[in-house]
């Protein structure tokens, strides 16, 4: 729902499309007003007009968008935009897997309601390469055995990006702390810090 | 999680507005606690208005004070160049908490107003007096390793887990505030509250109330500061205790001192007495250590946080040490 622009919301018009959606059942039999109640049509009515418009830029890609509020960034590129790439792990803000970068900084796209990124360049791991030739930290990832199972390996790599722009790749010991919000099941951390390392030094650019 | 309705105001007043329209109603900053708990199913707010637009994004110089706007985020606090000269508690406090993407999102407002991660208060078939008042504790005959020593009562015995506001009480923060009242200013240590009979309330913002920026006092503790943070792994874990200290030595002596600790209370836990006993002294191990037991008076502790009574005044001593230069 667009605010107003003194930010006060049209504030009855879910209640009013809740209500009135079950008075027009009412209107007719009552078995109808039954089947309303259970199978929760006033619920889906209003949901259908209570999507917000959201502009994006995903991967370079302009986005006119229509999104329920509750959608997290994370369900919008995944289930919406079919951009899969960026994974679930722990939904929480806890492992980084869902790491995407906005306007260049790295955020846990699970934590974010994507209407609030309105107007935002997003940038998932599928925007990192160019056509078929990867991104010197995909390279590096690769070369230094960098992944296992290859779940968190999309939140590393953005993390791994940012990390090198953001200045905080110094030392081993700094690379680690700054990649403390991304969690490797497997182990692969050693690897990690020794791809990043690579890129930082200038290999593999 | 539960629909509700969103709205992004562009002035302050309009989301003032907009939160008194609706009991249930919360601000959106950066979310990153907010709509965790509303994922959890802790709370379910039916509206959200999101703050994001608002222009409180400015951190000023002005005669006296730094103001920091509610919506600057950790990462831009910690970062600040001015503020790694002249505040560098601050800097070391933030960035011993969450993770480079977490405080890239989370905004110094939202900081200030994170809610305890005491188990307890997560899970919804536990008990929790601050999810449902009356309903009871379960911390307090359960699993208590994590919580507190100091100004517990029998209805919560949970911790504050902000790093930031350890470092904001040192600091003698104030911390300003619009609602459809008139504007006021609370003192930091006047902010969090400690449990008592209410431990749903974890401040004292008045419903409607927006923070709108937070003010720290330019008094200069730039060069014999430390924020130690105990937690189980190295990185990206919550404190087991912390510990912020601020000295200004001349010639051995301290001249002033600042101290607070983390996950040892309800809220930031200032030090007034050790620092009362520490203004003037000479710069020892054994001072350090008298100060160590004195901050450690009042203190309890419940059947899984016992090491809390040996690590805290520990944390403190090694601070206190690193900080005044008696070890690198």
């Amino acid at each position: 729902m667009p605010p107003d622009s003194d930010g006060v919301p049209n504030k009855t018009r879910r209640d009013f499309l809740k209500k009135s959606s079950f008075l027009t059942a009412a209107a007719f039999v009552p078995v109808t007003v039954v089947n309303a109640a259970v199978n929760q049509w006033d619920e889906k009515l209003a949901s259908v007009f209570e999507k917000t418009s959201l502009h994006l830029e995903v991967n370079g890609l302009a986005l006119n968008l229509s999104v329920e509020p509750r959608t997290t960034l994370l369900d919008l590129l995944r289930e919406q935009l079919n951009l899969t790439g960026t994974k679930k792990g722990c939904d929480r803000g806890q492992c980084g897997a869902c790491t995407v970068h906005a306007d260049g900084m790295r955020i846990n796209s699970c934590l974010s309601l994507a209407v609030t990124n309105e107007g935002k360049k997003i940038t998932t791991i599928e925007g990192l390469s160019k056509g078929q030739e990867l991104h010197p930290m995909q390279e590096a990832f690769i070369k230094h055995d960098g992944f296992q199972c290859g779940y968190c390996t999309p939140g590393q790599i953005m993390s791994a990006v940012a990390l090198i722009k953001e200045g905080h790749a110094g030392s081993e010991m700094e690379i680690r702390e700054y990649m403390s919000g991304n969690i490797c099941r497997c182990g692969a951390y050693p690897n990690i810090v020794n791809a990043i390392q690579e890129v930082k030094t200038g290999g593999l650019s | 999680m539960n629909q509700f309705q969103y709205v992004r105001p562009a002035e302050t007043s309009g989301a003032i507005k907009s939160i008194a329209l609706d009991t249930n109603a919360h601000f959106l900053a950066g979310g990153t606690n907010l709509i965790d708990l509303m994922k959890m199913g802790i709370i379910a707010p039916e509206r959200l208005v999101d703050i994001n637009n608002l222009p409180l994004k400015t951190i000023e110089n002005i005669p006296g004070h730094l103001r920091i706007g509610t919506l600057v985020t950790n990462t831009q606090v910690a970062e600040n160049q001015f503020i790694k000269e002249n505040f560098p508690l601050l800097s070391m406090a933030i960035n011993a908490g969450a993770s480079p993407q977490l405080r890239n999102m989370a905004t110094t407002g939202g900081n200030l107003l994170q809610r305890t991660r005491c188990p307890y208060f997560f899970d919804t078939t536990m008990p929790c007096n601050k999810r449902v008042p009356g309903s009871g504790c379960g911390a307090l005959e359960g699993y208590n390793r994590m919580h507190a020593i100091f100004g517990a009562s029998d209805k919560c015995i949970a911790v504050n887990p902000s790093d930031m506001n350890v470092a904001l009480t040192a600091l003698n923060a104030l911390v300003h505030v619009s609602g459809p009242k008139a504007a006021r200013t609370i003192p930091f240590a006047d902010f969090h509250r400690l449990p008592g009979d209410h431990p749903e309330l974890d401040t004292t913002l008045q419903k409607g109330e927006l923070i709108t920026s937070v003010d720290i006092p330019t008094v200069p503790f730039t060069k014999n500061v430390y924020y130690l943070k105990v937690r189980d792994r190295s990185s990206y874990a919550f404190a087991l205790v912390s510990a912020a200290v601020a000295l200004n030595i001349e010639n051995n002596t301290i001249q002033d001192v600042r101290l607070a600790m983390g996950g040892v209370a309800h809220k930031p836990w200032r030090l007034i007495a050790t620092e009362t006993f520490l203004k003037g002294k000479t710069v020892s191990e054994e001072t350090f250590k008298q100060a160590a037991q004195i901050a450690m008076e009042g203190a309890k502790a419940y059947e899984h946080n016992k090491f809390k009574l040996k690590l805290a005044p520990n944390a403190l001593l090694q601070a206190l040490k690193t900080a005044s230069g008696l070890k690198a």
